[in-house]
């Protein structure tokens, strides 16, 4: 029984979070609500954290060693994820790393892996959502609404052609770290099935439009894709599950790494902010509010652990564990950052704090890869075929 | 990061299954075809058995050898634990004194109370009781006013009243938390005293709760003579005393959590046999939510574990888990009672008993609000609430209560 970090990923969190402070995230994160978006996407008042990404090793932290990276497990990137979401750094590891873990699993993407490793070229995760018991397809995060949309048909344009590939039609909304990315990697149904695959961003037919809602600091892209040339992935379809499974489980940890913060500042001000001739962290009104976030925060700790044990430890309840992570560090959040904003008062609804901008944090990312309904859903469902199988 | 045994746990682990492959038909059959029911003979076949465990090394795993125990580690201990549930047979009758109140015994008893308590609380020879809570003590325990004066001849006469008190309807012994100086500060005037509940002037009584059951008694003390050996831990000391108790009951907490029997597994269960509720989006969604902070609650006794095997002692944050298995059970009873509808509450059900129960259990070992203070103040370093009573007698403080002391 080992649950708790080693030296190695003591240091590798240390080494992440001194990385991180060089920059001025959060007061960039401010600027750049003010800062309109480059037409590529950019965001002029945001720092370009991947050269730094690339130094530390994270684009390859989830490749095997042997083909260029690190040879790391999901912990260790929920780590650097966790430390991201503190200073509320935009570093493309939400859309990256989903996609390296497809292509680590494809002997025919061996090629693109060192690129790929070093950072020298970045992926981006399409999110396809695995069958659940409610609905038995593959399907994709919609635009707007509330119906879920198909994935792309492989195959369909007709430009089935030599060398595995296939014509890609169809579209993915909100795709995480999708603008300025080389490779888009995600799921596609061929014949009925789901396949991995693989375009170049650049390739024919492939659109990325940027878009930005409520909280700049998170890259987004509406992908479509028309009759684009795609290699099919030799992948197995349980590396295709496990990449959103993956997704949540890194967004799960980037947001309880949003909690530490949101926390930390929250206990502070409790400490020096007196009213009534108290600090107002000796009211129990706010002690407990406070710990009802720890409880949260604690929680949803335990729960990495889990995920990050189980995805090698227990490949069978990967799903469980990281939708669990994620259903809990999602209403962690939720709660963490409404608590910062009430316990700083008025001042934790104004422009000049940091609160809000934890508050759009925790307000979009609860309404992305499938939104955190989905999750729990997928944990109810999980335990229920579990209870069968007893 | 594994949550795998060490080759000296797995060697353990073996040994343990090893015993109870060869003992476990002599174990008494509490639930299905062939269980007991009645009530005395059910305790009877539990002290035998708590007695052929500790024979076997499968009680007391961490006391020191030299009291009886097998001088391992609290991992040892789930181990033991986890083995004794896999074979589906009784752990130990009393895992209070087991658990709590002999260890308390082995850091603050005497040489004499050791030899003469610890080897039949272990073997269930004789069962034990904590006689801490009082109907107007609990989250305030320092506020007990159970009165023990001593006499010229150094023997002590007590009266007074405990509440809460598990296990005192068969029990032979209570540890029993005592007022003996009333005119200092609260926290000074407490003394630890062993208690023989047949002594004249105990009168144990069953305490019915919401189920109709009467799991708890209250017990009454009318001047009942101890004699000067009943002493635990020193006159005026009962507070530090108590403090080890309550950390040993935290431990016992943090290991045991899900062995309350609330955890995601039964839950679900429960609800997937029910075919349309297990394909309703809210019964899922309430699911979902209940049972992924329940299997948090699992992971962070693995890392309570961890941290004990480093040597680190649990904190008060492991209060959290006990305040989240609570309220998820009592969502969980909500829900599958909303799905079952009212049968879940017939007389039989074990969803109606565990409606029934949780209330109570909130409060059990502090209430949630005292743990949210505790945890706020020592976890999070908030200042605390600020107090009236700190450095005031203990008799000044009742007077202003407007009850005497």
């Amino acid at each position: 029984m080992n649950l708790a970090l080693s030296d190695e990923q003591e240091f590798l969190r240390e080494a992440a979070r001194g990385t991180l402070s060089r920059f001025k995230t959060v007061e960039a994160a401010r600027e750049a609500l003010d800062t309109p978006m480059g037409t590529d996407g950019d965001q002029s008042a945001l720092p370009d954290l991947w050269p730094t990404a690339c130094e530390a090793g994270w684009p390859g932290l989830l490749i095997d060693e042997a083909h260029g990276g690190a040879g790391l497990d999901a912990f260790d990137a929920m780590l650097v994820m966790g430390e991201c979401g503190r200073v509320l750094a935009g570093v493309a590891l939400l859309g990256h790393l989903p996609a390296t873990a497809i292509l680590d699993d494809s002997p025919n993407a061996a090629e693109f892996m060192a690129d790929l490793a070093s950072g020298a070229r970045r992926a981006a995760y399409l999110p396809a959502q695995p069958p659940g018991d409610l609905d038995e397809r593959w399907s994709a995060d919609p635009a707007s609404g509330f119906a879920r949309g198909d994935l792309p048909v492989a195959g369909a344009g007709g430009r089935d052609s030599d060398n595995g590939r296939v014509a890609l039609t169809g579209s993915f909304a909100f795709v995480p770290d999708a603008p300025g990315a080389n490779v888009l990697v995600g799921v596609a149904v061929r014949d009925g099935l789901p396949v991995g695959v693989a375009v170049l961003a650049d390739a024919p037919g492939v659109q990325v439009t940027p878009v930005t809602r409520y909280d700049v600091t998170r890259s987004l892209g509406h992908v479509t894709l028309k009759d684009s040339p795609a290699v099919v992935l030799d992948a197995p379809v349980e590396s295709l599950a496990g990449a959103w499974h993956l997704a949540q489980a890194l967004i799960a940890a980037e947001s309880l790494g949003s909690v530490e913060t949101a926390l930390e500042v929250s206990v502070a001000y409790a400490k020096e902010r007196f009213t009534f001739g108290r600090a107002i962290g000796s009211y129990q009104a706010v002690k407990h509010s406070l710990t009802e976030v720890l409880r949260g925060l604690e929680n949803g700790r335990s729960l990495l652990y889990y995920a990050g044990w189980a995805r090698r430890g227990a490949p069978g309840e990967f799903a469980l564990a990281a939708n669990s992570a994620r259903s809990v560090a999602s209403r962690a959040l939720d709660h963490a950052a409404r608590t910062m904003i009430s316990v700083h008062g008025g001042i934790g609804a104004t422009w000049e704090h940091d609160a809000p901008l934890y508050f759009r944090r925790a307000q979009l990312s609860r309404r992305l890869l499938g939104g955190t309904g989905s999750a729990t859903d997928r944990v109810a469902g999980e335990l229920l075929a579990q209870a069968d199988a007893a | 990061m594994d949550l795998d045994d060490t080759p000296e746990q797995a060697a353990y682990r073996a040994q343990v299954r090893s015993w109870l492959d060869e003992h476990s038909s002599e174990a008494p059959v509490l639930q299905g075809p062939g269980a007991i029911t009645d009530e005395d003979e059910i305790v009877a076949a539990r002290r035998a058995w708590q007695g052929k465990l500790a024979e076997g090394g499968l009680a007391g795993v961490t006391w020191p050898k030299e009291y009886g125990g097998q001088g391992l580690g609290p991992i040892e201990q789930v181990i033991c634990n986890q083995e004794i549930a896999r074979a589906k047979v009784p752990g130990i009758l009393d895992a209070i004194g087991v658990g709590m109140l002999g260890p308390t015994i082995i850091a603050h008893g005497s040489d004499e109370q050791k030899g003469r308590y610890l080897g039949p609380m272990l073997h269930g020879d004789e069962v034990w009781c904590q006689l801490f809570s009082e109907p107007a003590a609990g989250s305030d325990l320092a506020a007990v006013q159970a009165r023990a004066r001593q006499q010229d001849d150094g023997s002590w006469r007590l009266s007074g009243q405990k509440v809460w008190t598990t296990n005192a309807q068969f029990a032979s012994y209570g540890l029993l938390l005592a007022r003996t100086d009333p005119d200092v500060p609260k926290h000074k005037g407490l003394t630890m005293f062993i208690v023989p509940i047949d002594a004249p002037g105990v009168t144990v009584r069953g305490l019915r709760q919401i189920s109709g059951e009467a799991e708890f008694n209250e017990v009454f003390f009318d001047d009942v003579a101890l004699d000067e050996g009943a002493v635990v831990g020193g006159v005026g000391n009962g507070w530090g005393t108590a403090l080890t108790t309550l950390m040993y009951e935290r431990v016992t907490i943090g290991l045991g959590g899900e062995g309350l029997g609330y955890n995601s597994t039964r839950f679900a269960a429960a609800l997937a046999r029910d075919p349309d509720a297990r394909r309703d989006p809210e019964v899922r969604h309430q699911l979902g939510q209940i049972a992924s902070e329940l299997l948090a609650v699992r992971f962070t006794g693995y890392r309570t574990l961890t941290a004990l095997q480093k040597g680190q002692i649990p904190g008060p944050e492991a209060g959290l888990a006990k305040v989240t298995i609570v309220n998820g059970a009592i969502k969980a009873g909500d829900l599958i009672a909303d799905v079952v509808g009212p049968d879940a509450l017939a007389q039989d059900s074990e969803w109606a008993y565990m409606i029934s129960f949780l209330p109570g259990l909130k409060s059990a070992g502090g209430t949630e609000e005292i743990l949210r203070n505790t945890i706020g103040e020592r976890v999070l370093g908030l200042p605390p609430e600020p107090r009236l009573d700190k450095g005031i007698p203990f008799s000044e403080l009742r007077s202003k209560e407007g009850a005497p002391a």
